[in-house]
């Protein structure tokens, strides 16, 4: 059953080469059901391999399923081939079954759009991609699978190219991309150089050969790559602008499975982080401070997709900040719940954005409970499960990553628990500004009119929206953190085997540390219930300096863009107008004098034609008569 | 003289008179056949010159004993060959007298005498200079292998040495068969070509034997582009009547 | 037994000359054709004593294909000077110079 495993990629591929060739054939709505349905096939073979995969002892759980050799030069020996084990048939089984429920979602979403098919396309290679990323069994092989899911990512945020600021926000997650790409494949240099191979099982064997400094490099190196692909700072500022895609991309791709490829990459390799403790520092420093960033950015955003983004950044801030204290079993844990909650969130404002004509702005919805009663009744199961409510998904996940940092660093625990507090604000700011307070869609505004009574969307739409809300409610069940319940632990324990803090304190301190997560999230959703209920204007809570992302932006223009700027624009008048213009048109006159003098000898008569003829003869037979004569 | 060549001839070979006699009067032919060729003003007489040199050169092959090549070399050349000539000659209606001392390019005689001599002086002091004894063997078979007749001993070598080659030439002979007919076939949009067709035919009936410089055709696109100093020797072609 | 091969050779040396000259000097396009076929027969002239004088069968073997060549270029030689005196009526080379640089 194991070998199904080839079928996970297979299937997305298929659906991708069928929808690139018949797809504008097909249109609307058969594009959405052919993309879905190679989507479920995909989740179906992960299911199939997933059953096989139990089925063995875990001492066993894993394989290697190879194709052919990519690239045999030397050396260097690429293989084409898929790992399975435990980490990665957990990331393949979300990621199908997520992505199947997106594709469902996107049939209602994008209806009537004018490159209805286009959509699926891009998804579905997306699709084909992450799972390429994600099986990989060598650095190479994923970063094949990493490029495709950036190149996805930049073609649906770009997807209605046809304004101006969309193409944009794609160029800039591309270039942020690019710049932690420049990271990922140093550090595969640096580890080919030193372990001889890009084969995991390889590095890992030989992991003794990379110590020291080097091991810190290529950590720190790697760690620049997930920075780029999961949004955490420097380089976390183009995620935001990436809610320009259509919203079931935003769920999909920048919420629930491309973005968090940085941390899987970060786990994937978690024994080379395990030589280099300084790294790891940096690593958990930069996901605690990107964690608490984002979210107070979050609280005074007006654009409902916005907050959610910032949220994601800080959710991921969470993950990383768990990869930095070894706790990877938590990272994982709170990946795919965060899968779960963040996708229904992001597809219940697809669907708030869907049914009052993309309405985004906060100050501009309100009072929606009635209008979108399954929207809403959904919602609050994501809202509560990213607060970290119990018993809801995001309250044991949170709850497991704070325990692990608390074991490495109070300081670390305290600013994460701080942050947890603030996630419990905005997104009540957030579910109450939408779903409560007076009806500010029915008031006409100075630059767009009133709307019509918004409308609940179909039922392609309100499936996933379900099925996510149970996920979202009950899939913190499956790592309790008591003993013989922490299902998710076990299974994951082959692939972690010898982390840090893998082992939960079974002691009072765990339940202390989770009776303070739930009290905290009590006070934030209290505290910003107190703040919204008033009214939907209040300034005094939303500074500038947060709404202007901490001029985060704006001091990357003054750095990087100006100077830029200045030295383009040095080029194209300076270098280009007079050395390479000049360096042209030089060769130009000067091959114009020569064959001016040069097209006498082309007089058009054959016969003249034919004396050089006879003058080469003549040169060759005295030539030949030298060497007989003066030889 | 004659007789001194041919004796000087009968005691530097191991020839025997007639030989040597059928040597010298081939050659004959065939330099008056191909001086008669290059000095023609009528190229009718040209290609009947031809057929004096062509002629000769069979007269030769059977003397080297390559008889095969000397019919082939009747039958295909003066046969053929020089039939085509003619008919090209006939068909296109330039049976006329050529002004041969008129010659419009300035230097081009000259220079051309020049490095032909040149090039011939070169091949005769080559000659001078060459040892024939080469001791090499020959590579596709001797002329005279076991007394076999030379079309047997060309045959094999034809179409066993040399079989890639005659099948190469026979892909080329039908080649130049398709392009042959290509070429003359008359083209669909042919009104054009009918005028200028129609307008030769009179002036050829209608312009009678007299001889003269005048211009026959094309002077309107052809005198302009013609160099000046090629425009002062008249006539302007070098073509005069018949 | 024939004479001396030297004098095939000498023979054939003077009619490519002429050959030669003829190409050059003369206008007609058919008479350099001419020509052109006097300086292949020096040519095979010369292959056919060489022939005998080594003893080699190939020396015919190349005359024979040579044959072959030049009565396809010919043809299309031939085929060439009729399409061109249909659109410009003239066999003159020097009519022909349109290629002008």
């Amino acid at each position: 059953m194991v070998h199904a495993a080839f079928l996970m990629p297979l299937f997305p591929l298929v659906g991708f080469a069928v929808l690139l060739t018949l797809g504008r054939r097909i249109g609307d709505p058969w594009a959405g059901w052919i993309g879905t349905a190679a989507i479920a096939g995909a989740f179906v073979a992960a299911c199939v391999t997933f059953a096989g995969l139990v089925g063995e002892p875990a001492s066993t759980r894993e394989f290697t399923q190879t194709f052919f050799t990519w690239i045999p030069v030397g050396g260097l020996q690429v293989k084409a081939a898929l790992y399975i084990d435990p980490l990665s048939m957990t990331m393949c089984l979300f990621i199908t079954g997520v992505s199947m429920l997106i594709h469902l979602y996107s049939i209602g979403y994008m209806k009537g759009d004018r490159d209805y098919s286009k959509f699926f396309v891009y998804l579905n290679l997306f699709v084909f991609s992450m799972l390429v990323l994600v099986l990989a069994n060598n650095l190479l092989v994923t970063f094949v699978g990493w490029e495709g899911v950036g190149v996805c990512s930049y073609w649906l945020i770009s997807y209605w190219f046809q304004s101006e600021s969309n193409a944009s926000a794609g160029k800039k997650a591309f270039i942020y991309n690019r710049i932690g790409d420049v990271g990922f494949l140093l550090a595969m240099f640096l580890i080919f150089s030193k372990a001889g191979s890009l084969d995991y099982s390889v590095i890992f064997a030989h992991k003794d050969l990379i110590g020291g400094g080097v091991a810190t490099a290529a950590v720190l190196l790697l760690f620049l790559g997930a920075c780029g692909k999961s949004a955490q700072i420097p380089l976390f500022n183009w995620l935001p602008d990436a809610m320009a895609g259509p919203t079931p991309v935003s769920a999909l791709i920048h919420a629930a499975t491309m973005v968090t490829a940085g941390v899987y990459l970060l786990c994937r390799v978690s024994p080379i982080l395990q030589l280099s403790p300084d790294a790891d520092w940096v690593i958990a420093i930069v996901g605690v401070s990107t964690a608490f960033v984002a979210m107070t950015i979050a609280t005074s955003q007006q654009d409902i997709k916005k907050v959610l983004a910032f949220s994601t950044v800080s959710q991921i801030g969470y993950m990383i900040l768990a990869v930095g204290c070894g706790a990877y079993t938590a990272a994982i844990f709170l990946m795919v719940c965060h899968a779960f909650y963040k996708g229904l969130l992001f597809l219940g404002a697809g669907s708030v954005i869907h049914g009052t004509e993309d309405e985004q702005d906060l100050k501009r919805l309100g009072a929606l409970r009635k209008v979108l009663p399954w929207t809403f009744g959904t919602f609050i199961f994501g809202w509560l499960a990213i607060s970290g409510i119990p018993p809801f998904s995001g309250f044991w996940s949170k709850g497991d990553v704070l325990d692990n940092v608390f074991a490495k660093s109070p300081v670390l625990w305290a600013i994460g628990l701080v942050t947890a507090l603030g996630t419990a604000y905005y997104m009540t700011r957030l579910f109450y500004l939408t779903f409560y307070g007076k009806a500010r869609w029915r008031e006409p505004a100075p630059d767009r009119p009133a709307h019509h009574t918004p409308h609940e969307s179909p039922w392609v739409m309100r499936i996933p929206l379900i099925v996510l809300a149970v996920l979202a409610s009950v899939a913190g069940f499956i790592d309790l953190p008591v003993g013989g319940l922490d299902f998710f632990n076990t299974w994951l324990d082959p692939v972690f085997a010898g982390s840090l803090y893998n082992d939960h304190e079974h002691s009072l301190t765990v339940w202390a540390l989770s009776v303070t997560d739930a009290a905290v999230a009590v006070l934030g959703l209290f505290i910003a219930w107190r703040i919204w209920r008033v009214r939907a204007d209040r300034p005094e809570f939303e500074p500038r300096f947060l709404q202007r992302v901490w001029y985060w932006d704006d001091a990357y223009d003054a750095i990087f863009g100006r100077p830029g700027e200045a030295l383009a624009r040095f080029s194209a008048t300076v270098i280009e107008g007079r050395i390479i213009d000049g360096a042209v048109n030089g060769v130009g006159s000067l091959v114009r004098v020569t064959s001016t003098k040069a097209r006498r000898f082309q007089t058009g008569y054959v016969r003249n034609y034919a004396l050089a003829i006879a003058l080469g003869l003549a040169l060759i037979i005295a030539f030949m008569v030298s060497r007989v004569w003066w030889s | 003289m004659t007789a001194a060549i041919v004796l000087a001839a009968v005691q530097t070979s191991r020839a025997t008179i007639p030989d040597v006699i059928t040597f010298a009067v081939a050659a004959a032919v065939i330099l008056v056949g191909a001086l008669g060729v290059v000095t023609s003003a009528n190229p009718v007489h040209s290609a009947l010159s031809l057929v004096l040199t062509l002629f000769g050169v069979a007269v030769l092959f059977i003397e080297q004993d390559a008889q095969f090549l000397a019919v082939v070399q009747v039958i295909v050349y003066a046969g053929a060959i020089v039939v085509l000539f003619l008919f090209v000659i006939m068909y296109l209606g330039v049976d006329r007298r050529e002004n041969i001392e008129a010659e419009p390019l300035r230097g081009q005689r000259p220079l051309a005498f020049v490095l032909v001599a040149i090039a011939l002086v070169g091949i005769l002091a080559m000659l001078a200079a060459a040892h024939w004894v080469t001791g090499a063997h020959a590579v596709a078979g001797s002329t005279t292998a076991g007394g076999k007749s030379n079309v047997y001993l060309l045959g094999k070598a034809v179409f066993t040495t040399y079989l890639f080659a005659f099948e190469a030439t026979a892909a080329l002979l039908v080649v130049a068969i398709v392009g042959a007919v290509m070429l003359a076939r008359r083209p669909t949009n042919e009104l054009e070509d009918e005028e200028l067709e129609s307008a030769a035919g009179d002036d050829e009936s209608g312009s009678g034997a007299d001889a003269g410089g005048l211009p026959r055709h094309g002077d309107s696109d052809g005198v302009d582009d013609v160099p000046s100093d090629a425009a002062a020797n008249a006539p302007a072609h070098g073509e005069a009547r018949s | 037994m024939s004479i001396n091969g030297d004098w095939y050779l000498i023979l054939a040396a003077a009619l490519f000359a002429i050959g030669a000259v003829g190409l050059l000097v003369r206008r007609n396009v058919l008479v350099m054709f001419m020509c052109i076929e006097l300086m292949l027969n020096a040519a095979n002239l010369t292959f056919v004593t060489f022939s005998r004088m080594l003893g080699d069968i190939g020396g015919q073997a190349v005359v024979f294909f040579v044959l072959v060549v030049a009565a396809a270029e010919v043809v299309i030689g031939l085929g060439i000077v009729v399409t061109i005196f249909r659109r410009r009526v003239s066999t003159t080379a020097d009519d022909l110079h349109v290629l002008k640089g």
